[in-house]
Parts: structure tokens; sequence; C-alpha cells
């Protein structure tokens, strides 16, 4: 798949803005983390906490099968009925006071947000934790342009107080013990008691009493959303802490940015994701806090409130009649917590900020299955993250057709193709084919053995040793006879 | 061409082939279940909620045994009278300021619907429970509860609340599992929740 840039067509997330996209490949990234017990260690005790948790409170919902197959539907007929539910959705919300703004990808809705906050006259702005901000990169793009972004979440908290990146969608900094969020928090909290313990207790006190006054203070929220209901024009935000709803009622201004997936047809449809969501995330029953809101209530909660409507490659998904059902993901991390290669390689490896099994299909498809070609890899196919999800996404399903795209993408133009393009052309002219020959001698008398040939050719001997070149070649044997 | 106008003609296009038969949704998950009492009890106390169940006459001296003597209470408007003892300072919401209401020892509300197979109250900023930031700000919530408006199941609690109106679904304390997933009560929200638990009517 190329990249596609029509107007009007389906098009991936543009690169070099949000988070995306790796450094480097996951195989490589993957091997340094290896090699970090703390973090494997880490890893194993949160991800066997949570999967008893979570196996503990779906064992008592006996209709936990019935659930996860209307969830599914609902998110299937949601994904055909898109464009329409997403103009009932904006009519909602505008009539209930509420602005709504469509954003094509990252820098649109980073422009849109930067440009809100501006209008309200603020340099700060506090944010819940949110998958869809982390993806366009909008607190480096608040940043650029002069306003502080505070992640109020604890988790994200510390991954930002940490200059660290997020490696779990529920829990970013699942990564940190007890132990390194005490340091980080000594070393970064600005007026942090100096004898802070590692007690979870106190730490998540630490971060109470440095987030009260900011919550306080600060006029312009920005939020992500798990739901918004197009019947009804209400967005659901589900949280554990309070941090979420201290951003949905304290500031004079709300911006919500959501992915256009997130939209769901009917208020009736949130008694099925109230119930799959907690029990399938944190493994409660509910968890502490959900907020509800339908534009702006008078004398309430934010007295301005902006919905901003993502697409950013979710289009290109969308086109993808075997890979849109990746769209149905409600970010409950499920498919991380039971998967063997995520639970050794940390989220980090991932690159993107959709790590495990759904990123694996996610990312690859926002961003064009060149920009992660080897994320559809990262898998054993055991299909433990299918069996996890809630709305029943088949993970290795996408995951083996992802991997039949990045090798038809393989017989593109490659290095590799090149290359032995450059041998056939030479081997049809003796003199070019003499000149390299000679030329491979030269390499020889420089002591190059096994570096490799010059480009173009060095596509085909980057991974494989060149055979020594012999003192001369059989041509030159040949003739002196 | 405006944003608006890309995005929603990218999806059409997205969708433009292949024919899509309606999704029927299979809505067989249960709507209703047996109300247990002892339940919601049960599940709110397993989430490190306080629940008091006595007669909504006793209503007032229980909430005297929850806060200090002296202690200032956050009222919302409609908050009937009787709830609040004596021994507490009580501070009607007129307008509050966010200082003054984050200040105060507690706050008491009524609620909107509670859900026993989940441990949940729901606020829905009728008069007895006020603006969302009464609520939020308090380090104790004190929830009073009528028996009437408890539901089973989560499918109940949604037919019973009104959309527009701004929810609050609360489940036990704020609470965090953000460090290596070790639940910590009280991190922003109210750190101590009581619910008062009251019985059908007479």
């Amino acid at each position: 798949m190329t990249r596609r840039t029509f107007l009007g067509m389906p098009t991936t997330a543009p690169p070099g803005v949000g988070h995306l996209r790796g450094d480097e490949s996951f195989p490589a990234a993957a091997r340094r983390s290896l090699t970090d017990p703390q973090l494997r260690r880490n890893l194993r005790h949160a991800t066997t906490t949570i999967r008893a948790k979570s196996a503990g409170v779906i064992a008592e919902q006996s209709d936990w099968e019935q659930l996860r197959a209307a969830g599914a539907a609902i998110k299937a007929d949601t994904l055909h009925r898109l464009p329409e539910l997403l103009e009932q959705l904006e009519a909602r919300v505008t009539e209930a006071g509420g602005v709504v703004h469509w954003a094509a990808d990252a820098v649109q809705a980073n422009a849109i947000v930067t440009d809100l906050v501006r209008t309200a006259g603020a340099d700060r702005v506090i944010k819940v934790k949110s998958m869809a901000t982390q993806e366009i990169g909008l607190n480096e793009a608040l940043h650029a342009a002069g306003v502080t972004a505070v992640e109020t979440d604890l988790a994200e908290l510390i991954v930002q107080l940490g200059d660290d990146r997020p490696s779990h969608i529920l829990v970013p900094a699942i990564h940190r013990n007890r132990a390194e969020i005490r340091e980080i928090f000594l070393r970064e909290m600005p007026g942090v008691d100096p004898e802070l313990t590692a007690d979870p207790a106190a730490l998540a006190a630490a971060a109470r009493r440095f987030l009260r006054e900011t919550f306080l203070s600060t006029p312009v929220a920005v939020s992500g959303a798990n739901f918004a209901v197009a019947e009804t024009g209400t967005l659901a935000v589900v949280e554990s802490e309070g941090n979420g709803r201290m951003c949905l009622t304290l500031p004079r201004t709300l911006i919500t940015v959501m992915g256009v997936e997130k939209v769901v047809p009917t208020w009736r449809d949130l008694e099925v994701f109230l119930q799959l969501l907690p029990r399938a995330s944190t493994g409660e029953r509910m968890n502490p806090y959900t907020s509800m809101w339908t534009g702006v209530t008078p004398g309430d909660g934010p007295q301005a409130f902006h919905l901003v409507l993502l697409d950013n490659g979710r289009s290109a998904v969308l086109a993808d009649e075997v890979g849109r059902q990746a769209l149905r993901c409600i970010r409950c991390s499920a498919c991380l917590n039971v998967c063997p290669v995520y639970e050794r390689a940390g989220g980090h490896a991932y690159g993107s900020v959709y790590p495990g099994p759904i990123g694996a299909v996610l990312s690859p498809q926002l961003t064009g299955i060149d920009d992660n070609a080897s994320l559809p890899y990262a898998s054993t196919l055991c299909g433990a993250c299918y069996d996890a999800c809630p709305v029943k996404i088949n993970i290795p399903e996408v995951l083996v057709h992802l991997r039949a795209e990045a090798v038809d993408a393989r017989r593109r133009p490659t290095a590799e193709s090149i290359a032995m393009a450059a041998a056939a052309y030479t081997m049809d002219h003796p003199r070019l084919y003499e000149a390299a020959q000679r030329a491979a001698r030269m390499s020889r008398v420089a002591g190059r053995r096994g570096r490799g040939l010059p480009p173009p050719l060095n596509g085909w001997t980057g991974s494989r040793d060149l055979p020594e070149p012999p003192a001369q070649t059989f041509r030159e044997w040949w003739a002196d006879r | 061409m405006s944003a608006r106008d890309l995005v929603l003609g990218r999806l059409r296009a997205a969708l433009a082939s292949g024919a899509h038969a309606p999704v029927e949704v299979p809505r067989d998950y249960r709507h209703t279940g047996t109300l247990d009492l002892d339940q919601l009890v049960e599940r709110l106390t397993d989430y490190r909620a306080h629940v008091h169940r006595v007669v909504e006459a006793a209503v007032a001296d229980t909430i005297a045994d929850i806060l200090p003597a002296g202690g200032t209470v956050v009222v919302p408007p409609g908050l009937p009278p009787a709830w609040l003892p004596p021994t507490v300072t009580a501070l009607p919401d007129d307008g509050l300021d966010n200082m003054r209401i984050g200040a105060a020892d507690a706050v008491v509300t009524g609620a909107a619907v509670a859900v026993a197979q989940t441990g949940t109250v729901v606020l829905d900023g009728s008069p007895d429970q006020g603006r969302r930031v009464l609520s939020l700000l308090p380090d104790r919530h004190v929830c009073v509860l009528r028996a009437d408006q408890v539901v089973a199941t989560v499918p109940e609690a949604l037919a019973r609340l009104t959309p527009h109106r701004p929810l609050t679904w609360i489940s036990g304390p704020s609470a965090t599992s953000d460090i290596e997933l070790i639940r910590v009560e009280g991190v922003h929200g109210p750190r101590q929740l009581h619910v008062i638990l009251l019985p059908y009517r007479e």
C-alpha cells in the first residue's frame, strides 16, 4: 500500500509529527529492551497482577460472551455508518452548546487546539490522559507555541517528570517500579517532601499535593474521550483518580480531541461498553469515576466546550476491509496484558504510542505499512489477544493480513532489486564487468573483505559476506595463457 | 475544501468499495437482575467506601458521627435540611468559589441512581446533588441514597438516567493502580466516600 495523498481519498497519518513511528525496527528495539532485567521484572509483575484481577471480575459476569458479541457488533455497525454518525454527533453537540472541529491529520488537530488555547488566553493547559493527543504529539506542538501542557494522570505525570515515554495504554509507567518513581519525584517534582517514601500511597499523595493548585488555577483543559454518543451528543471519560473530573469540571474551557472511531450510535450502547471496559482494562467491576457531559451545562463545569474530530490515518484503516476491525478498539489494553511478546519486550519496543498486539495492527495501518513494516511480525500468533479482546478484534487475522501486505510492499523496487538489476546490466556489458571485477580485486588489496560492495550493490552485500576476490580474474588468467 | 468535507469524503471513500449489509446487534446479555441491597453494600465496601444503613430520621446523627464537630460541610441547594446535624457548619452553595469548596471538610449530596452489581452511585446534578465541583473538591463525600434509587444492573441505570444532564458515576473513593498496579485509594477526588443507605419508603 503506497501512502495515499489524494484529496478525498483515505489517507495515512503524515510523518514528522506525533508518535506513531519508532526510530528503529521492532527487532532492534526489542533486542535492547530484552537486556534490561529490571524492566522485565516490572512488566512480568504488573501483567501477572492485572491478568488475575481481570479474570476474577470477568468470571463474575455470566453474560460476558454476550456482552463481547454485542460490543463487537455495535462497533462494526458504527464503522459501516461512520460518516452519518459523525454528522449526527456534530449536530447534537452543537445544539447543546459545543463547537465541533474537524481535523484531517495531526498537524491540523494540533493547530486547532493551539489556536483555541491562545484564544482562551492561556499559557498552560491541564490534560487528562488521552491516547489521541499522544498520537498527534499535542504536548510538543503546544510547547512550540509557548504553552505548557501538564499531564495530570499519575502514570502520565511519572512519564512526563521522568522525561520518559509511555509504555502501556492503561498504565503508561508500567515499566517503572515504586523505587524508580520515588527517585523521579524526588528529582523532578517541585516542592516535594524530601522524606518521601516509596509507599504507593505516599507517592499518590505527593501527586495530589503537587497538582491541586494547578487544577484550581488553569483555565483550559484538554481531554480525550472514551465514547461519544451520536444520538444524544454525550461524551464520556472513564478514569480512576479524579484528575479527569478535575479537568472536565474546573476549567472555563474544555477541548476534547477524539478519534472519529470513538463514536457509538445510541445512549443504550453505553450499557455494553461500561460493562466491558473496566473489567477488561483495570480488572474492576466499575472504574472509580466516569464523567458524562453533553455540550455545556449553564452554571456547572466549563462554559466553552470544543470537540475536535480526528482522522489522522483512520480513513486509511477503514478502507481495509480486513484491517478496519482494529478501529473497534476501546483502548482497554487487555491484549497487552496477555501477550507473551509484550511481556518480554515492553511497550517502548513498538515505537508507536500504541504498543502490544493492538499497536502491531493499528500503527502500521495508520502510518502505512512502509513506516512500521516490522510490527506485524512482533507476535507469535498465539491468539491470546483475540481471546482477551472485549470487542473481539481478531488480531492474529489482521497480523497475517498485514504481513502479506509487508511482503507485497517489498516487491516494489527495493535495495535488493536495484542491486540485482545493476548486476544484470553489468554482466551484459563485458567492459563494465571487467571493470567491476578489477574494482573488486582493488577492494581485496585495500583489505575490505566482507565489507561489501559500494552502492547500489551494497543492498545485496549488506546481509551477506562477499567471497574474497581472487588475485587474478578468470578473464585475466585466460588472456595471459 | 473544508477539513470537515475532507474527513467525511475520505471516510465515505473508504467505505465505497464493498456492500455493507446492516449489522444486527445481538442484545441477549442481561438487562435486568434481581435487586439485592446487600450486594450493593458488599461491593461498595469492597472498593473501600463506608456504608451506613439507617432510617431517614437517623441521617443527621449518622453524619454527626462521620464528621468532626465544628466541621464545614458544603450543601447543595436542594438538600433536605433535616439531614444536617447541628454539630457542623453548613456552607450552602450559593455560588461558592472553588477555594472554599476545596477547604471544606465534607460535602453531603443525594444521588440519582445506584447500581448494586458494580457498587456504583450516579449523580446527575439535581438540586440535592448540585454542581459537579461540589462532590469533587472536599476530601469527604457523604452520599445519601434511597433504596428505591438502587437498580441491579448497568443497563437499568442507564435507562433511568437523562443523557443531557452532567453525570458522574462514582464507584468508591478516588483510586489509582498506576504504581505496580497496586490499588491505592485517594488521589485527586474525595479520599473518603460514605454512603448512607435508607430503606424503601414506608
